[in-house]
């Protein structure tokens, strides 16, 4: 990761993002290979040299109605629209995105691998027309051209330094390519990164709402849950921030990455600020890679942890004194100065369980802040915040701590455990269909088949192993 | 609440706090060694090696200049009984000349001791080997355990309990085993080895018949002893409660029956609950004759049942100094201590719905913001429903309300399942890559 430093991307939290440009690059290069060998065998015997004129003349022709027709023929003259890159630009003028999003995807694809065109200035806004008009149906023919596309959009408008130009254009990106909002799309990561950089946390957080459950390449879960992680934690939503981590942490993997590392790490401050604990032991369906390493890499984090279980205020900020360079070179820094306001506040919510009144004075003595006025204000914000049920007698410079007042029995109550129900009831459901499904597949039988022989002396016979490990 | 209720509750306090404190100068208070360890006296209860090792821990603990030269004076008459010549040159060590020129090194009967054994070692080994060769069983035991009487006196633990041990395949009787046992038991306590301890005593109480009292009892109290330094201070409170009075002091060399009052009445302190007091300790017939020969913790105990806190805990820290040089007592005191301090908080809060912090400070001799650290520590730890009102000092039971915790632990549950379960069809759906069905794109499988 070091020799990132000196890159102009990295402010502060985009060192990761900037290795997985570098990723994306070499990954890009990679497909561009493949699709060589497909064109060399694809290659028709007549290569038919058509000019340009022919060719936008075919596509607004067999745009109307004859799709899968355009779609073929498109697929034959790719060579020679790539061959003509460099002069697509004109052309693409004549075309109209929503009529003939399937022709202007492949122009579109083959102008933008060209040098020149990343440096032309129109690039962005008619990029982003583009995405906005298509048709989804029609692109979606061409998933990996259409992601090519943005792809480099993003990568121009993070090297442009103008990420919120793409904040809208992404996400109609990912709307369009997902087949279902259960889909994880190769874009989602793209969106999210956008989001992050251009500090639009909340336009980001509303596509984490959904729950992704299919997912194409394992990698594309691993950005998307630990960019969605980040999002979430500034939005402070930390539940949520903490359900996609833990998904990175554990999420099947043969050796270890960079990405599950750097999540690891605020998973454990992220549990700390939500939760007050962190408990370092893997739950046991966490790859081994996961569960040997992890630790390893962690270790101030895991100090950090240590030390906040002690509750004591003077030990937590020692450790963060001692890590405080490890914590600002990871950009954690922040996150970690959160994690000592959540003590204060766990202290506090801790007397709320032995104490009915309490002195101000007395507050700021247990919790070791300086003065009465200090504690006051902290009590105050947890009121307002609705962490603890209180009332501040000024006068006298008393608390008063209340019991939670939801008794249970109001209509709001009632429908929001009514949607629970339901909610819960429909999961259960679709876990039944899919475990259904998995033990129909055959690829899961054969691969079970093949580990009970291994072990056949151990004469198991649930023929589903590890069903709930998964 | 109405103000009628507050200050019924309060008198209602008052009187009970009365009860509580107030009566104690009433009562006839047993004259209660608070002073220093009579060591004479301590010693006379013991005989044996037991005795020469507690006098030298009493020396090494008491911290007292008088009292560790009057113990190193009474173990260095003791051991001159004996044959054990490293103790005798240990204890000479230690007086270091202080005693006078009557207390030094006495160079000729460390000689003649030593000389004495070498003889009978040899002829304890010709022996053996005679008996060996005839092949009598009786014979060989006997020889055995004449060697290991013979290391036990001269101090050689480790031989002494190997050559004990070895009796065992050459026991035809359950009184020989007994014996075996009783004789690797002593040995054991005295090597501080009290895994050995327990083994030993099982093996004893399996024997196929049945063993006289005195025998029982020894075991009891070994048992006793190896649950206490393994902390199970329950167990060990039990097996000191069921020592039969036939031990009287028929195993000095180990334990005096004061012993079994104190062990026996501060572990069921610590650990038993109000009806197990009752019934096993203060209405056990067996134990009461025990508990007269230490009248301090007879005090206690009743004192504690019948909630006098503040004379139960000054007859605790009375005897607190000469606990700690007890050789077996003195690790777990401070454990024992806090945990019988615990019970009488949680005790005496258990009753109330209100409870003034100022007069139960006053029944328990501490101030009232000690009290309320300790009370808050309790409450943390769940072992007193309560919250303090720290501004009115008055703590207040507290009883949660079932319902709406069910209702708040079911939606936290259905959220946890929520979530697992989706986390988990996630992974299901990218374990698809390895199970090899989905290699739709094999090359991403290198990430």
């Amino acid at each position: 990761m070091g020799r990132f430093r000196d890159n102009k991307y990295n402010k502060p939290g985009l060192m990761l993002f900037v290795d997985e440009i570098s990723h994306k690059h070499q990954q890009r290069r990679d497909e561009e290979d493949e699709s060589d060998q497909y064109h060399y065998y694809q290659r028709p015997k007549q290569v038919r040299m058509e000019s340009i004129e022919t060719l936008v003349a075919n596509i607004i022709g067999l745009s109307e109605g004859k799709t899968t027709q355009l779609h073929t023929l498109l697929k034959q003259s790719e060579d020679s629209i790539q061959n003509m890159a460099s002069q697509l630009g004109q052309s693409l003028d004549q075309l109209d995105p929503e009529k003939h999003s399937l022709g202007y995807l492949f122009l579109l694809e083959a102008y933008l691998s060209t040098p020149a065109a990343k440096e032309q200035a129109e690039l962005i806004p008619s990029v982003a027309r583009f995405i906005n008009s298509c048709v989804a149906e029609q692109i979606r023919l061409e998933p990996r051209k259409f992601t090519y596309i943005c792809k480099t959009f993003t990568d121009v408008v993070v090297q442009r330094q103008v990420p919120i130009m793409g904040v809208a254009p992404l996400r109609i990106a990912v709307r369009k390519l997902q087949p279902s909002s259960e889909h994880l799309t190769a874009l989602h990561s793209e969106f999210l990164l956008v989001c992050l950089l251009a500090k639009c946390y909340k336009t980001g957080y509303s596509i984490l709402k959904d729950d992704i459950f299919e997912v194409d390449q394992p990698r594309n879960l691993f950005l998307y849950c630990y960019y969605g992680g980040m999002i979430c934690i500034g939005q402070k939503q930390f539940r949520r921030a903490i359900q996609l981590l833990h998904n990175v942490v554990t999420a099947p993997m043969q050796s270890l990455n960079c990405i599950t590392v750097e999540a690891y790490k605020k998973y454990i401050l992220v549990n700390l600020i939500q939760n007050g604990q962190f408990s370092a032991t893997f739950p046991k369906y966490a790859s081994s890679a996961a569960q040997r390493s992890l630790k390893h890499f962690s270790q101030p984090y895991l100090d950090l942890a240590t030390s906040y279980s002690t509750g004591k205020i003077a030990e937590l900020e020692s450790c963060v004194a001692t890590h405080r360079e490890k914590f600002e070179s990871d950009t954690n820094l922040g996150l970690v100065n959160q994690v000592v306001t959540s003590l204060y506040k766990r202290n506090i919510q801790r007397l709320t369980q032995t104490y009915l009144t309490l002195s101000l004075q007395d507050i700021a003595n247990t919790v070791q802040l300086n003065t009465p006025k200090e504690a006051e204000m902290r009590v105050l914000q947890m009121i307002e915040d609705g962490e603890i049920f209180a009332t501040i007698n000024q006068k006298d410079g008393m608390v008063s701590f209340l019991e939670d007042p939801e008794q249970y029995k109001s209509c709001e109550m009632i429908e929001s455990i009514d949607t629970s129900i339901q909610r819960i009831m429909s999961l259960s459901k679709k876990l039944n269909s899919v475990h259904e499904v998995i033990s129909c597949d055959p690829a899961y039988l054969g691969k079970a088949e093949r580990h009970r022989n291994q072990r056949f002396e151990m004469d198991d016979f649930d023929n589903v192993p590890q069903r709930f490990n998964m | 609440m109405e103000g009628d209720d507050e200050t019924t509750s309060v008198t209602m306090i008052d009187d009970e706090i009365y009860i509580n404190g107030g009566g104690e100068e009433k009562r006839s208070k047993p004259n209660l060694s608070g002073e220093l360890l009579d060591v004479e006296v301590y010693a006379g209860l013991y005989s044996g090696r037991t005795k020469v090792t507690r006098l030298m821990f009493i020396a090494d603990r008491c911290g007292n200049q008088v009292m560790k030269l009057d113990a190193l004076r009474m173990a260095y008459e003791e051991i001159k009984k004996g044959e054990n010549t490293n103790l005798f040159k240990e204890v000479v060590e230690k007086i270091d000349g202080k005693l006078g020129s009557e207390y030094c090194l006495d160079q000729t009967w460390v000689d003649t001791v030593d000389r004495k054994a070498e003889v009978r070692k040899e002829k304890l080994e010709s022996e053996l080997n005679a008996y060996r060769t005839n092949l009598i069983k009786e014979s060989i035991r006997m020889g055995y355990n004449d060697f290991g009487e013979f290391y036990y006196s001269h101090g050689h633990l480790g031989d002494a309990f190997k050559n004990y041990a070895r009796t065992r395949d050459y026991c035809t009787t359950s009184k020989h085993i007994l014996q075996m046992c009783l004789n690797a038991i002593l040995v054991s306590i005295e090597m501080g080895q009290f895994t050995h301890v327990a083994t030993y005593v099982s093996k004893a109480e399996q024997t196929p018949d049945a063993l006289d009292p005195v025998a029982i009892a020894k075991l009891r109290c070994a048992a006793g002893l190896a649950h206490l330094e393994s902390k199970k201070y329950k167990l060990a409170a039990r097996k000191f409660l069921e020592t039969g009075p036939e031990l009287a002091n028929t195993y000095t060399e180990v334990i005096a029956p004061q012993d079994v009052a104190t062990y026996g009445g501060l572990c069921a302190l610590a650990s038993f609950d109000r009806a197990e007091l009752k019934s096993k300790v203060i209405d056990n017939f067996n134990f009461r004759n025990f508990l007269e020969l230490v009248p301090e913790v007879r005090e206690i105990i009743n004192d504690f049942y019948s909630s006098r806190y503040a004379s139960c805990l000054e007859f605790l820290e009375n005897l607190k100094a000469n606990l700690l040089l007890d050789i077996h007592l003195h690790d777990h005191v401070e454990t024992l201590y806090s945990q019988i301090r615990h019970k009488a908080l949680i005790q005496y809060t258990h009753p109330f719905v209100s409870v003034d912090l100022r007069m139960m400070a006053d029944a328990f001799k501490t101030d009232v913001s000690g009290l309320e650290k300790e009370l808050e520590a309790l409450i943390t730890d769940n072992q007193i429903q309560a919250r303090i009102d720290s501004h009115n000092k008055i703590l207040y039971a507290r009883h949660a309300d079932q319902r709406n915790s069910t209702f708040k632990n079911v939606l936290q549950s259905g959220d946890e399942f929520d979530r697992d379960v989706k986390s988990m069809l996630l992974r299901a759906n990218v374990l698809k890559f390895d199970t090899g069905g989905y290699h739709r794109h094999p090359h991403h499988r290198k990430f």
